[in-house]
């Protein structure tokens, strides 16, 4: 760290006299990166420099991004898991800033499932993450990723693991997801103030899907942009335009080689969630129809299929087949979830110390017994493998 | 009117909304959408978006902001969505709100409502369904109230609304909707800091309190004996007579509760049981509670919170020993 010396920095050099003057938030144009626009126009020049391959994976994570979302939603309706958050909408923002994650990088999301899927972790356990049962976030953890349900809880962690890289000399990056709501949380505040401060590798992906449950992302802060907030911290910052894969995939690479250089960085991704904020909430109460219908037309796989159209690309991609792929990949994944093996009981009380203390064990015994005296208990208990 | 435990909550705001007008109602969507759980339906709409306010995602300002409204005259009642998600704002209830009355000596006060649905049990997700009341009830000068039937929950709110000092308000959720019962249209309060005895008896004292209170007398009507079954409604203050009153009349007692059982709410009524009443006891006082663990996510989060065998089991141990 520096000392506290003063510096010679030009903003500090200044000075006027006269009536004070105000520093706005207007003063501070903060432009949104785009590379494709709505109609699916842009400029040559402007495409990132990815193969035909590469380009074509894209949409297929867009894809399988939109296709869980859709599967999840309908096994919640048959009763087959708890709450789910769908993320239809925010396709090109999750896989466009995921793309670039290394095995070594550590995640951890609030609301972006299919990142974990492209790092390995398995849909089926993701499915058990939503019917509730521990398990599935052992393959998480196993993957260097996590899912924080505290909003904005998630940071401070982030933040802690770049500076374990940082210590440790690794050439790796910590990443967390957060939406415009997680933005207002203290925890967020010191964690992206903290990574500042000591200038580590993190990166802070926020997706600005226009609300925290009904809370409009105007609503959620007097600020312009929530970009513009990093800069009070001592971050560069990327505005980006979410519904545009390319132009999501570019800023996230531009961020991270500054991030791995030490320099962390904030990136807010403007999208829009087009579902419910979960299976148990009624957006009809707090947004209107046309607002949704906009966005509709604003969808980000449309988009991209129009750019891989006129590059030509989209003749060797097979929409149908790959949607059928996914549903099976989805299938396979249900058909495993629902073998998960029958809980034990001992479930509950392993894991919350390394040993168990005489006082727990004694519950646990105390409890067993109680199961084998009074089975009518089971009466009561409904074990829900299947959510 | 017939109402259940979460339309008494909304009933007791609308209420207190419109006799006070310093009572002002906030928290995360509890305007626009009328609460995740409904619990502040129609305020929006009759008392208008200066007094019912949808906040930023932000439990550290929810809570200390009201404790600085509180200090300049209001009556703030904010919400907290999920008892899970207080823990951001323990900082500002332990080093503030608990604390403005004892700082300057009486001068400000800090008379705030902080509701939040609390407890397992409704298949929600991590950090949803803990029940830690042991662990607010910890911070003097803080109250901890939690009702577990319509008549007490619109009482009790009121009455802590009213309340001079400040007041976690913890909601039942898994019996929200459960049952419902004859509710008065009118205003009245259910006294902080005292118990209720919902049913007399001589041979046992059962000791419980919001969300466990249907199990637990699920297990006396299942009893083949006379049990005392006290709500204590307060857990902090605590109504430390009423127990020791009816333990010195049956000679044994059971504590149910929720919350994990190391450093509960269970051990410290023991001990005043034994500070009271030891005399009078028979046997040791048994406890039932959910186990030292994180409460399971959803698919064996059954297994955790006390069922009435179990509570039944706990009771006849008294009795027999
Ligand atoms: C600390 C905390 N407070 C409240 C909640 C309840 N809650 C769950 S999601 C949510 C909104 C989150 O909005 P945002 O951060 O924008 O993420 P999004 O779900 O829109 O991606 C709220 C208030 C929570 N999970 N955590």
């Amino acid at each position: 760290m520096t000392e506290n010396e003063p510096t010679d920095h030009p903003a500090n050099a200044a000075v006027s006299a006269g009536e004070p003057r105000f520093l706005t938030q207007d003063d501070l144009t903060v432009d949104t990166h785009q590379i494709v626009e709505p109609d699916g126009s842009y400029d040559a020049d402007d495409v990132p420099d990815l193969d035909a391959e590469q380009f074509r994976d894209l949409y297929r994570w867009m894809l399988t991004d939109r296709v869980f979302s859709r599967r999840m939603v309908s096994i919640q309706r048959r009763g087959e898991l708890g709450t789910f958050g769908s993320t239809r909408g925010q396709e090109a923002s999750i896989i466009g800033s995921a793309y670039h994650l290394q095995p070594e990088d550590w995640l951890y999301v609030g609301r972006a499932w299919t990142p974990m899927f492209m790092r390995g972790v398995p849909m089926k356990d993701m499915i058990l993450f939503w019917r509730g049962i521990e398990e599935g976030q052992q393959s998480f953890a196993e993957h260097n990723s996590q899912i924080a349900i505290s909003i904005g809880s998630h940071l401070p962690l982030v933040a802690g693991l770049a500076w374990g890289m940082d210590l440790s000399g690794d050439d790796a990056i910590a990443t967390a997801y957060l939406g415009d709501g997680a933005t207002s949380t203290g925890a967020a505040h010191e964690a992206i103030n903290f990574a500042g401060a000591l200038g580590v590798p993190a990166l802070f992906f926020c997706q600005n899907n226009q609300y925290a449950i009904s809370l409009s992302a105007d609503e959620q802060t007097g600020a312009n942009t929530l970009a513009q907030k990093a800069l009070a911290y001592g971050m560069d910052a990327i505005r980006v335009d979410g519904q545009d894969v390319l132009a999501v995939y570019e800023a996230v690479e531009e961020a991270r080689e500054r991030v791995r250089e030490g320099e962390p960085v904030f990136v807010e991704s403007v999208t829009y969630r087009l579902d419910a904020h979960t299976t148990s909430d009624d957006p009809t109460r707090y947004r209107s129809d046309e607002e949704v219908d906009a966005w509709e037309e604003n969808d980000p796989l449309e988009r991209y299929r129009e750019f891989l159209k006129a590059e030509g690309l989209w003749a060797d991609v097979d929409h149908d087949a790959i949607v059928d792929e996914i549903e099976a990949e989805f299938d396979a994944a249900l058909d495993a979830a629902n073998e998960f093996a029958e809980r034990e009981i001992v479930e509950i009380f392993a894991h919350v110390y390394e040993e168990m203390p005489p006082e727990l064990q004694r519950q646990y015994e105390e409890f067993v017994d109680l199961l084998d005296r009074r089975p009518e208990l089971y009466d009561y208990i409904e074990q829900r493998p299947k959510g | 009117m017939q109402a259940t435990i979460v339309e008494a909550v909304n009933d007791a705001l609308h209420t207190e909304m419109a006799a006070d007008d310093d009572v002002i109602v906030f928290g995360e969507d509890v305007a626009e959408s009328g609460g995740v759980f409904r619990a502040t339906d129609e305020l929006l709409e009759d008392y208008g978006e200066t007094r019912v306010v949808d906040t930023p995602l932000s439990e550290i300002a929810i809570v200390g902001a009201a404790t600085g409204l509180a200090m300049y005259g209001l009556r703030p009642v904010a919400e907290i969505q999920f008892s899970g998600f207080l823990p951001p704002a323990f900082d500002q209830l332990v080093t503030n709100a608990s604390r403005i009355r004892w700082r300057t000596r009486g001068e400000l006060t800090a008379p705030i409502v902080v509701r939040m649905p609390y407890g397992a049990g409704v298949r929600a997700l991590e950090h949803h369904s803990e029940s830690m009341e042991g662990a607010y009830a910890h911070i003097p000068g803080l109250k901890v109230v939690a009702p577990s039937t319509p008549h007490d929950t619109k009482g009790l709110l009121l009455a802590s609304i009213r309340d001079p000092d400040p007041v976690l308000f913890m909601e039942p959720k898994r019996i929200y909707r459960s049952f419902r019962e004859e509710v008065p249209e009118e205003d009245y309060e259910v006294p902080l800091g005292e118990a209720a005895v919902r049913r007399e008896g001589e041979d046992v004292t059962v000791i419980s309190w919001g969300s466990m209170m249907p199990a637990t007398l699920e297990a006396v009507d299942e009893l083949d004996a006379d049990a005392e079954v006290i709500d204590i409604r307060t857990i902090s203050p605590l109504d430390t007579e009423t127990i020791a009153e009816s333990v010195k009349k049956t000679g044994r007692a059971v504590v149910v509760h929720e919350g994990a059982r190391s450093n509960g709410v269970g051990g410290d009524i023991v001990a005043r049981i034994n500070d009271e009443a030891l005399m009078y006891l028979e046997a040791p006082v048994e406890r039932v509670t959910g186990f030292d663990t994180p409460v399971p996510l959803l698919s064996m989060e059954d297994y955790y919170f006390p069922h009435s065998p179990r509570i039944l089991d706990a009771i006849e141990n008294a009795l027999s020993a």
